[in-house]
């Protein structure tokens, strides 16, 4: 097949236009380089491809979850299974890898819990002695999460003092808003159960900022925001990386191979054209991939050369290795005092106003597990949407079933009385988990696929054990009644599969050691200079935290090193 | 056009031709009979019945008749078919095939059950007939255990009646549903609502001075 050359060198080829993505560029752009950036995906545009404000009977699947996994409104073109792109799991796996392809890339549906990590994140095994401490600490991104607070806009309040949760650290802050009357009262019973429970931390404004409204509080920040009141990549990053002209966007290329040369520097990346099918090449002087920790791992292990026979900058073998994902359990009550509440508009922004932090210390003498996780309730008056009330017949607050003018009544009468908890917690990464390439499959761009081997520990099982007796706990406090059955051990107690949580890290982590991490304390290649990772493959560990925040104050503490090291003329 | 409309529209067209004789044109006549075409095409439309693409008419008109006994027309909304729940259900049948045999076996397990007892299938039976058949399968917990697959449809059917209904403009304006608009500015809860739950925004003032 013709391979297309264009011409033109850049000075960066960024791969991924999300979270990662989005600062390189902007950054990047900003301190004065000309940059490309590739995305899989279309165009993506909220105006024009958002929902917002629309009503589930706009759809004739009324919202139902068959073509986007979170409903058909979610601005997330993509998910756990694409067409034509497939992956494989190892013997007696399961990993669920999520994708999205558009512009903006997962930015554009997530849940905005933006959680800046703490101290104690960053060196977790001088703490437990489990896995490894990072190369930097808190100090060192710092700057960096204070930069995302002023510039993308959060809201949330500093607790750390009130609170003695250390490793909850402060940050710039705009208001959060009021809670929710229900939240007030899952809040009382948290308080009685000692469990910290505290303003939400939210990417989305409640000031202007930037030209970007306040939010209108129609909750639906997942289907894309018309005013820009939320945060996502295409509405917030790339409009000034834009706005200096040095930036160029091909949407519809798919990444296949980062090239290099016999100096063993990166020369650019070679990419097929969704739209024609060609491969194409385009050149760059840096290379900067931020195409989510796994398929950024792929394209390394793809790019195979005499000088890297092992894949691109894995003369550690590392690259692949130290796959986590987030842990996750929920469960739902039904409370009695939500019934009949007057009615009024519970919507607020697009997630909860109030959260519970990890509130324990991280002890393994008092606790069965190290690490620990927070917790995500929800409930109230929501849209109603595809799956409405479904399973009546066990709701505890009802009569077994039943049909007629009396279930009308009960649905009526029980709608908005069910509080719901997620656990999202730290898995400790571990030798069995990890991914590599297929050596049979394909996908439909002949680009050979990852496979994936997963294994929870009793670290993880525990901890889900743990949320499971919290979340009841919760929801007997408020004088509720657990909705469904408590899974047991049989079932991991709920413990949701590897991949479900769409929290994916590690795969090319950084390190001091070149022979144990392909990637120094920037994010810069040991054995290529001119490369560097901007998702969540550097991470050396999750933390019970979401990992947006983290990955884009890295992405932007590398790029800042990036100009640097340019001026100084030394990559 | 929904019921509400067509009356409208039909009750406008019968006191036209009074108010021609007084003040119309003829361009202005005309123009009203043009009108009077165009909204009898579309009534005449509005009234074909819809045709189901999946299921067969006899499992329509069951999977209607059972929808409507679940969500019945009272004093604050209309029925399941007001609300379109049979064309739903019908568009799910092909959206999530998954859900054909449950639905599809179902009509089969309840029709074979009512021609048992009563010598006739679900839709033929007398009312009373159709009750006693939802009553015994309506509570899975008291159910008996040979009613156990109609059980499970008659659930499968509960849970799809419930979404179409209550997602749909009657149902969502039925249930009252406050939110998905513009708020300027939040305020939080209004304080009956605290009072109900025995909640207050005391505690965590601390927080929320500027807000």
């Amino acid at each position: 097949m013709q391979v297309i050359r264009s011409p033109k060198v850049y000075d960066v080829v960024v791969v991924g236009s999300g979270a990662g993505g989005g600062i390189a560029a902007k950054v990047l752009t900003e301190a004065g380089a000309e940059v490309c950036m590739l995305e899989a995906g279309p165009q993506w545009d909220q105006a024009r491809d958002g929902k917002m404000l629309g009503w589930p009977y706009e759809s004739p699947r009324r919202g139902a979850p068959t073509e986007r996994p979170f409903g058909e409104f979610d601005a997330a073109w993509g998910g756990w299974e694409l067409p034509g792109e497939p992956y494989t799991a190892g013997k007696g796996s399961q990993f669920d890898w999520f994708r999205a392809r558009m512009l903006g890339g997962r930015t554009n549906h997530w849940g905005r819990i933006s959680l800046r990590w703490g101290p104690d994140d960053f060196r977790r095994k001088s703490i437990d002695g489990l896995g490894d401490d990072w190369p930097i600490t808190y100090d060192d991104i710092k700057p960096y999460y204070d930069k995302l607070d002023e510039f993308v806009g959060i809201f949330g309040t500093n607790h750390a003092a009130q609170t003695g949760l250390h490793n909850e650290p402060d940050g710039k802050f705009q208001p959060p808003p009021l809670p929710r009357a229900y939240e007030l009262y899952f809040k009382q019973a948290a308080d009685k159960l000692k469990i910290a429970c505290v303003p939400s931390r939210l990417s989305i404004l409640t000031r202007p900022l930037n030209g970007r409204a306040a939010c209108h509080y129609c909750a639906q920040c997942g289907r894309g925001c018309t005013t820009h009141s939320n945060f996502q990549s295409p509405t917030v990053l790339l409009p000034p990386a834009m706005a200096t002209g040095k930036l160029t966007i091909v949407t519809g290329a798919m990444a296949r191979e980062v090239l290099s040369n016999a100096e063993g520097k990166a020369t650019g990346v070679s990419y097929i054209d969704t739209t024609t099918g060609e491969e194409k090449t385009v050149q760059g002087r840096i290379v900067v991939l931020a195409a989510s920790a796994c398929e950024s791992a792929r394209l390394l292990l793809n790019s195979k050369s005499a000088r890297f026979p092992n894949g691109l900058a894995n003369g550690s073998g590392a690259v692949g290795k130290y796959l986590t994902d987030s842990t996750g359990a929920s469960l739902s009550g039904f409370i009695p005092k939500m019934v009949g509440m007057p009615n009024h508009n519970e919507d607020g922004t697009g997630g909860m106003h109030l959260y519970m932090p990890w509130w324990l210390h991280n002890v393994k003498d008092k606790l069965p597990f190290p690490r620990g996780y927070h917790i995500e309730p929800g409930g109230g008056r929501r849209m109603p949407g595809f799956g409405f009330m479904g399973g009546i017949e066990r709701h505890p607050g009802g009569s077994g079933g039943g049909y007629g003018k009396g279930l009308k009544d009960e649905y009526r009468r029980l709608w908005g009385a069910t509080i719901g908890f997620a656990g999202r917690g730290e898995m400790v990464p571990n030798k069995d988990t990890y991914m590599d390439i297929d050596p049979n499959v394909v996908d439909k761009w002949g680009i050979p696929v990852p496979r994936f081997h997963w294994k929870f520990g009793d670290e993880e099982r525990l901890q889900a054990r743990h949320m499971m007796e919290t979340f009841k706990a919760l929801i007997e406090e408020m004088g509720g009644t657990v909705l469904g059955r408590i899974p047991g051990p049989e079932e991991d107690y709920g413990l949701a599969a590897g991949g479900r949580i769409i929290h994916e890290a590690g795969v090319v982590r950084m390190g001091d050691d070149p022979n144990a991490a392909p990637l120094n304390k920037y994010c810069q290649a040991h054995e290529v200079k001119n490369l560097f990772v901007a998702d969540a493959g550097p991470f050396v560990s999750q933390a019970d935290k979401n990992l947006t925040w983290t990955i884009m104050a890295l992405a932007w503490r590398t790029c800042e090193y990036i100009a640097d090291q340019r001026k100084a003329l030394s990559i | 056009m929904d019921d509400m409309n067509r009356r409208k529209m039909l009750k406008v067209l019968g006191t036209a031709p009074a108010m021609a004789g007084i003040a119309w044109t003829e361009a202005e006549a005309q123009q009203a009979h043009q009108h009077a075409q165009t909204a009898k095409k579309a009534a005449a439309t509005a009234k074909a019945p819809y045709k189901p693409k999946f299921f067969t008419a006899h499992e329509y008109a069951t999977v209607t008749a059972f929808a409507n006994l679940i969500i019945p027309k009272d004093e604050r909304s209309g029925n399941a078919s007001d609300a379109g729940v049979p064309e739903f259900i019908d568009f799910m049948m092909i959206d999530q095939p998954d859900r054909q045999l449950l639905m599809r076996g179902g009509i089969k397990w309840v029709d074979s059950e009512c021609r048992k007892q009563f010598g006739q299938p679900f839709v033929k039976c007398t009312a009373a007939q159709q009750t006693q058949i939802c009553d015994a399968l309506a509570y899975p917990a008291k159910a008996r255990p040979e009613h156990s697959h109609g059980v499970r449809f008659f659930s499968a059917v509960r849970d799809l009646t419930a979404t179409g209904f209550f997602t749909s403009k009657i149902g969502i304006a039925d249930l009252d549903y406050k939110g998905n608009t513009f708020v300027a500015k939040w305020t939080g809860a209004p304080k009956e609502a605290l009072d109900h739950l025995g909640v207050s925004y005391e505690p965590v003032k601390e927080w929320y001075r500027e807000g």
